[in-house]
């Protein structure tokens, strides 16, 4: 993305719900993510944007935040990226700071923060669309106010004032920023508490008077900005165990004597901060009075969407319907994907002379490959689903009705979000567990997220549905496959509430917890914007899946043809003579409890490097047995193999359910795990989960299976 | 006539009030104003979650939502 000519750079920076990244997309043209949740956006996006003449420049999306000083994960990175600029460490040509226009001063906080940092800052007025009065804004005296190059009143989603922001960004990026004085007025004894904190941070770091002075009150107003000060050897800065030790003591000395004269240290910054920008804003007489009593339309829907009984009522229900909904809307399209891939594969069976490279192909590529696709409908449904509740704003509603229950079992309301991604994917619900500021929420959360049912498991429960399920209807109108599917979802859930409260009362680890989240406005969502995302998931979905996929497939092939058998001897199951039969049978003393044969066993086998290979893995089995008469449908093939001892169909329904229920619990997808010890920085919590999942897998599944039997099921 | 209420805790949902302190050393405060929640604000509470969970309130001109425990470290008059 980043050109090897030295290209100029430009930072967006804003609270969260600001508009961020509908600007980011707008200006890129990239699409990314674009959410109403509080804090979803950690990732670091860059992008490159082309002013009018032609010429271009990268855009660093930031994640949101509300100060300076860093209270989660999401922001520290913020604040840790802004420390190595102003210590020279490639800083951006120019701040974009993104202010909700219809939220002026918690916005504009952000924004005079900023101003301090000697870099030139335009301010995107974004979502003026959505203001209902005349704001009154005399733009220029504003921006002479704040100290900073320009303000540009636009709306990212009505799609007007980009090129009056490019222009400004352009300009700005070839001026130099005067340091006026710092604008907030501090008594003499602030000052002369802050006066040695701010003359070490000047000889240490040659900062200017402003700069100094307003880095000395972001010390004092949360050690968390010490610790990024002090932790800076890791960024590339030098500072000596003495500076650590003075800058710790300093900052002591200055919390106690502004203590002493009745001066609360945590809230001293904010305290003047806004004192200042509500009289700048009283001064230019801008309209910002907010009407308490006033009731706008996000009050009036949530007077029933977060009603106290109609409200959770509403949530169970919408996500009924979107279970429900993959099982009915996907079957059209997933019909076509099927007959389309036994269709390629005849194609080549007859175009092809018989030899090794039509049965890789055949066999091997597409059978597993294609096995694969026919999942993608449903894959693409959930995460359509997943996006709209996100970007509408109800997400966050989610969080703030569910928070209490989540509470008691030792979560927190912003886990909800983490975990129903992870009915998606649990890797980008890990990730974005960063927005839970308690380190023991949090990883409590990352635990049992596996357990919430992913989009890669979907297809070993529409397999052994499909087969073995009756497409009958319950209680007159329940379809007993999706009904089955429901459960499974539902057990995996339960199940990690149920885990989430045992690891709150065993897990040691300190943690305070707070719930302060915004409830942003209701928003029509951008459907470009959500579409992009789903097709963008749905392309990393085939892409990763397919690597994996096509390499086990080939791989398998091998392994499942050789060594070769003279296929005159007819009765004899080339398979099971292969290597893989081998491997398969090995281990089938250990899983014939749980009802699963050696072909089972192989697949459970490739299944650890992720879930969905399962049923790549059992078609490329099948169609070596077909012996190539024809691409085999992999659901009737299982449906009709019979056991050769007892002549009765190998697989039953009963087989079925204690397979969906393995796949429920067990630890698969290595990527999770990888990712797991990313994020808690030790391989301790990524074992322990791999132990107790597996476990519980093997534990569940024997119970269904052996207690199935035992009531003559199966 | 009922006493005046002293925590946001104890304001009922749709009552409006000022800020007036925070608490002894409540280390939330910092996040509250820096998002604009100080002494002198007025809030209006809006309603408090289902199964007795945070509450909801109308702040400058946004809504945030708190955990009534939090709220009983809010005095307001």
């Amino acid at each position: 993305m980043i050109s090897s000519v030295q290209t100029s750079w430009a930072a967006l920076v804003g609270n969260p719900n600001s508009g961020k990244t509908a600007i980011f997309n707008l200006l890129t043209g990239l699409n990314h993510k674009v959410s109403n949740y509080p804090g979803v956006t950690v990732e670091k996006k860059t992008g490159l944007a082309r002013f009018a003449a032609g010429d271009q420049f990268n855009i660093l999306d930031l994640p949101g935040t509300y100060s300076l000083t860093p209270e989660s994960m999401d922001e520290r990175i913020v604040t840790e990226q802004v420390l190595n600029w102003i210590h020279g460490h490639e800083p951006p040509d120019v701040i974009i700071s993104v202010v909700d226009a219809t939220n002026l001063s918690r916005n504009l906080y952000l924004t005079s923060q900023l101003a301090d940092l000697g870099i030139p800052i335009v301010v995107a007025l974004n979502m003026m669309d959505m203001v209902k009065q005349d704001l009154n804004i005399n733009y220029e005296k504003l921006a002479n106010d704040l100290d900073v190059a320009a303000i540009i009143p636009m709306s990212a989603t009505e799609k007007w004032g980009q090129s009056e922001l490019l222009e400004s960004v352009k300009k700005s990026m070839n001026s130099n920023v005067v340091e006026n004085p710092f604008p907030i007025f501090l008594n003499d004894d602030i000052s002369n508490a802050l006066k040695p904190l701010e003359e070490m941070l000047k000889t240490q770091f040659s900062y200017n008077n402003r700069l100094a002075k307003a880095q000395a009150l972001r010390l004092i107003t949360r050690k968390s900005t010490v610790e990024i000060y002090t932790e800076m050897s890791a960024n590339g800065m030098i500072v000596d165990a003495a500076f650590k030790k003075s800058l710790q003591e300093k900052r002591v000395a200055a919390v106690d004597i502004l203590e002493n004269i009745g001066i609360k240290h945590r809230i001293m910054e904010a305290t003047l901060r806004y004192e200042w920008l509500d009289s700048v804003l009283a001064t230019g007489n801008i309209n910002i009075e907010s009407n308490l009593k006033e009731y706008n339309y996000s009050e009036k829907l949530d007077k029933l969407l977060t009603h106290k009984w109609v409200g959770p009522a509403i949530f169970v229900t919408i996500l009924y319907f979107i279970f429900q909904s993959i099982f009915t809307w996907a079957t059209v399209p997933m019909d076509w994907i099927n007959s389309g891939v036994a269709w390629i594969g005849n194609q080549v069976l007859n175009l092809m002379s018989a030899g090794m490279l039509r049965d890789l192909l055949v066999e091997g590529i597409i059978a597993g490959v294609g096995s694969i696709l026919i999942f993608l409908p449903q894959i693409l449904i959930l995460m359509f689903f997943m996006t709209l509740l996100e970007d509408t704003g109800y997400m966050a509603r989610v969080a703030f009705m569910m928070d209490s229950f989540m509470k008691m079992i030792g979560l927190h309301g912003r886990s909800v979000l983490p975990l129903m991604s992870g009915y998606a994917c649990a890797i980008p619900g890990i990730m974005s567990t960063r927005t839970i500021d308690s380190w023991k929420e949090r990883l409590i959360t990352i635990l049992v997220l596996p357990l919430m049912s992913c989009s890669a498991r979907l297809p070993v429960y529409t397999l052994m549905i499909g087969a073995f399920i009756p497409a009958t209807h319950v209680f007159g109108f329940f379809n007993l496959q999706g009904l089955i599917l429901v459960i499974m979802y539902f057990l995996g859930t339960v199940t990690a509430f149920v885990l989430a409260k045992v690891f709150s009362l065993f897990i040691k680890v300190e943690g305070k917890s707070s719930f302060v989240m915004e409830l942003p406005p209701y928003r029509i969502p951008l459907w470009t914007s959500v579409f992009s995302q789903v097709l963008n998931r749905g392309k990393l979905f085939v892409v990763n899946a397919g690597k994996i996929i096509l390499s086990i497939s080939i791989v398998l092939w091998f392994l499942a043809s050789y060594p070769k058998v003279d296929e005159t001897n007819g009765n004899e199951n080339p398979i099971r003579t292969s290597y893989a039969g081998k491997i398969g049978q090995a281990i089938e003393p250990i899983i014939k409890p749980l009802g699963f044969d050696w072909k089972l066993g192989i697949g459970l086998i490739t299944s650890f490097a992720a879930r969905e290979v399962l049923v790549s893995t059992m078609a490329t089995i099948y169609n070596i047995e077909s012996n190539l008469d024809n691409i085999v449908q992999l659901k009737d093939a299982m449906k009709s193999d019979k056991n050769p001892e007892t002549g009765k169909p190998l697989y039953t329904p009963l087989v079925a359910i204690s397979l969906m229920v393995f796949f429920v619990f067990a630890a698969q997808c290595m990527a999770t795990f990888a990712i797991v010890r990313n994020e808690t920085n030790s391989w301790k919590w990524p074992l322990f989960m791999i132990i107790y999942m597996n476990g519980l897998a093997f534990g569940a599944s024997f119970i269904v299976y052996q207690g199935g039997l035992l009531l003559g099921y199966g | 006539m009922r006493e005046l209420p002293v925590t946001l805790f104890e304001l009922k949902d749709g009552e409006i009030a000022t800020v007036h302190s925070f608490k002894g050393d409540m280390e939330l405060q910092s996040r509250l104003v820096e998002m604009g929640i100080l002494p002198g604000i007025s809030i209006r509470r809006i309603k408090t979650a289902p199964m007795n969970g945070p509450i909801e309130l109308k702040v400058r001109d946004y809504h945030v939502s708190l955990r009534q425990n939090d709220a009983r470290n809010i005095l307001i008059k």
